[in-house]
């Protein structure tokens, strides 16, 4: 469903990807683990077109997305969360939730600006969308609050919610678990075996947590200092001799 | 204590909040519609400035407050929609037509500036936009066998069909097309267009990866802004009755920066609470300078100097303007005694320094 192959990216002189090749299968939770800098979230922003990929294609549902533009990503079915937050800082969590229903507006500027019955009602249609979003994070209490308010936790979860809203195939995460305490990473896992599950969303997620990893992904990907070194089940990776290697810095 | 219930979406969909600030706007619109009988031509003439203004001001409001990008030089659009509207009503061309023929130009200006935009932002596009007003200014000034130059342009009096309109008719035209303005603008802000704005503003990679075309975004929202600008220009025009280059000069574009940070970025009200106070500030300043010595009170610079004064007191206390302290003052008695001062101040942000990473 998903195939990255020869992937790389340099940055003056340093490789941040080198040739790095992966498929992930419908239904699929894939995993991306190494160590600090290995290229994971370069990964991510290759395949969101953050960046412009030096060599290699993306390829998603039989289609070549290694050129489209950043804002098309979005409609082909791929949708993501940032490592350090990236959400509109200055609304509410519904603004928020309601940014991310733009790509399935059925209005332009005209209907807009008279605000005519079909905006209204779709309005309210896109609200229930959200509403059930808002019923699987349990984010109920925070949907009028506004973003500078919440706590970093909470932060995470509307980020995730905010992907969700875009309705994607495939849902890319970058270390969902990073700055949460042991509780909202247990509370996480099983979002994301939901959101896998429940919701058929294909997931590919960039972690460093081993558990969470072993809880919820079929396959892993192990990257160090931008190459695969590793990739397979859970558990095969973990033993690797070259993972543990790379961890230990070697 | 009030509260509001809120029974299905549609009371989140609608422009206001309850009834009780349904009452508050239609209570706002008769106090405003009666003035002039109750007022003398002064005032009322200060009050058609300050719908003018708020016209304007919901304009570059849009960019600003909304959009998140700067503008230096929206007195570049006041001025080609003043002109052009003149220019085209001394051709024999109706207002109904010129007013229109003007917005569009204007927009279409704006979409040409906006493309500085996509390169810039902060320091560097104020400095684009002025860049831009001055070319403007330039072309205005010395294109004198079209605009009059420095001589300045006679603008034909208001008229709707043959009826020529006098100051208190003049006064509740531009009450409407404020109003008419206001509506259109707020619809547009919850609706998806206006919140992809909002998206651009807050977080241009997170507007990318939900969908939205930065170019494309950007420039709609320059065009309505300038637009808007245009429109607020064509009925200055008539306001002035002559039209001189100087009269939208760097300062004009200052004038209505200061309007929309002091009002509040972000808020639609506050462009009416800006234009008020830049209206009455001239006069106010007037009545301090009498008071003072005058030694001082004589010193040319004293008018843009209280200007950014007042600017950067309020930046520095009261960054959310006018509509903010309001909104506090709202909240205040709304949940007395239980209001504590804490409500508004912002949790300590942590480290954004790594945007993409
Ligand atoms: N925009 C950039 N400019 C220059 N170097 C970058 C940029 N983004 C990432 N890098 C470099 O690429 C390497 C991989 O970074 P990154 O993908 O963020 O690692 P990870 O997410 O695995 O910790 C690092 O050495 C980093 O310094
Ligand atoms: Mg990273």
């Amino acid at each position: 469903m998903f195939e990255v192959s020869g992937l790389s990216k340099h940055f003056g002189g340093v490789a941040a990807v080198d040739d790095v090749s992966f498929s992930v299968n419908e239904g699929e939770t894939f995993s991306i683990m190494g160590p600090n800098g290995a290229g994971k979230t370069t990964v991510l922003n290759l395949i969101s077109r953050f960046y412009d990929v030096d060599e290699g294609t993306v390829q998603f549902g039989g289609q070549d997305i290694t050129r489209v533009r950043p804002h098309d990503i979005a409609r082909v079915g791929i949708a993501r969360t940032f490592q350090n937050i990236e959400l509109f800082e200055r609304e509410t969590v519904l603004q928020n939730l309601l940014i991310a229903q733009y790509i399935h507006r059925q209005t332009n500027i005209f209907f807009d600006v008279l605000f005519l019955p079909r905006v209204r009602r779709q309005e309210v249609a896109s609200r229930k969308v959200l509403e059930d979003i808002i019923d699987l994070l349990h984010l109920q209490r925070y949907r009028e609050q506004y973003i500078h308010a919440l706590p970093f936790g909470v932060r995470k979860l509307v980020e995730l919610a905010r992907a969700l809203c875009l309705k994607p195939k495939l849902l890319l995460l970058d270390e969902p678990s990073s700055g949460l305490n042991p509780e909202e990473t247990e509370d996480l896992s099983f979002w994301i075996e939901d959101i896998n599950k429940e919701l058929g969303i294909t997931i590919l997620m960039v972690e460093h947590d081993m558990n969470l990893i072993g809880q919820v992904s079929d396959r892993v990907l192990v990257l160090a200092s931008g190459r695969c070194i590793a990739l397979g089940t859970p558990t095969e990776v973990k033993d690797h001799p070259d993972v543990i290697a790379a961890y230990l810095g070697t | 204590m009030r509260f509001v219930l809120k029974t299905n979406y549609h009371r989140d969909v609608d422009l206001f909040r309850d009834k009780f600030q349904f009452c508050w706007f239609a209570v706002l619109l008769v106090f405003v519609l009666s003035l002039p009988m109750f007022t003398g031509t002064y005032v009322e003439s200060q009050l058609t400035l300050v719908f003018l203004w708020s016209i304007a001001g919901a304009g570059l409001m849009i960019l600003v407050g909304y959009t998140g990008l700067i503008s230096l030089g929206h007195a570049a659009f006041l001025s080609v929609g003043a002109y052009t509207h003149a220019i085209l009503l001394d051709l024999g061309v109706p207002p109904f037509v010129s007013i229109p023929s003007a917005m569009l130009l204007c927009s279409v200006l704006g979409v040409v500036v906006s493309i500085a935009a996509l390169r810039m932002t902060g320091i560097y596009l104020a400095i684009a936009t002025l860049a831009f007003a001055m070319i403007v200014e330039k072309v205005v000034k010395n294109w004198s066998s079209v605009t009059g130059g420095n001589a300045g342009f006679k603008v034909a009096p208001p008229e709707i069909f043959g009826w020529e309109l006098n100051s208190t008719a003049y006064y509740y035209l531009c009450l409407l097309v404020l109003t008419l303005v206001m509506l259109g603008v707020s619809n547009l802000l919850r609706a998806p267009t206006g919140r992809a704005f909002i998206a651009v503003r807050d977080s241009e990679i997170s507007a990318q990866a939900t969908g939205i075309n930065l170019v494309k975004t950007k420039a709609l929202a320059f065009a309505v802004s300038a637009a808007l600008a245009g429109l607020a220009g064509t009925l200055l025009a008539y306001q002035w009755h002559y039209l001189f280059p100087d009269s939208f000069s760097m300062i004009t574009s200052i004038k209505l920066l200061m309007l929309v940070i002091i009002g509040g970025l972000g808020s639609m009200s506050g462009v009416i609470f800006g234009a008020i106070f830049m209206t009455l500030l001239p006069d106010g300043i007037a009545t301090v300078r009498e008071w003072l010595p005058d030694s001082i009170g004589n010193l040319p610079g004293l008018e843009p100097f209280s200007f950014g004064l007042i600017l950067i007191l309020f930046l520095i206390f009261e960054p959310r303007g006018i509509s903010g302290r309001w909104q506090k003052i709202r909240l205040f008695f709304s949940q007395f005694p239980l209001y504590r001062n804490r409500t508004f101040r912002r949790q300590k942000s942590f480290l954004r320094t790594e945007r993409v990473h």
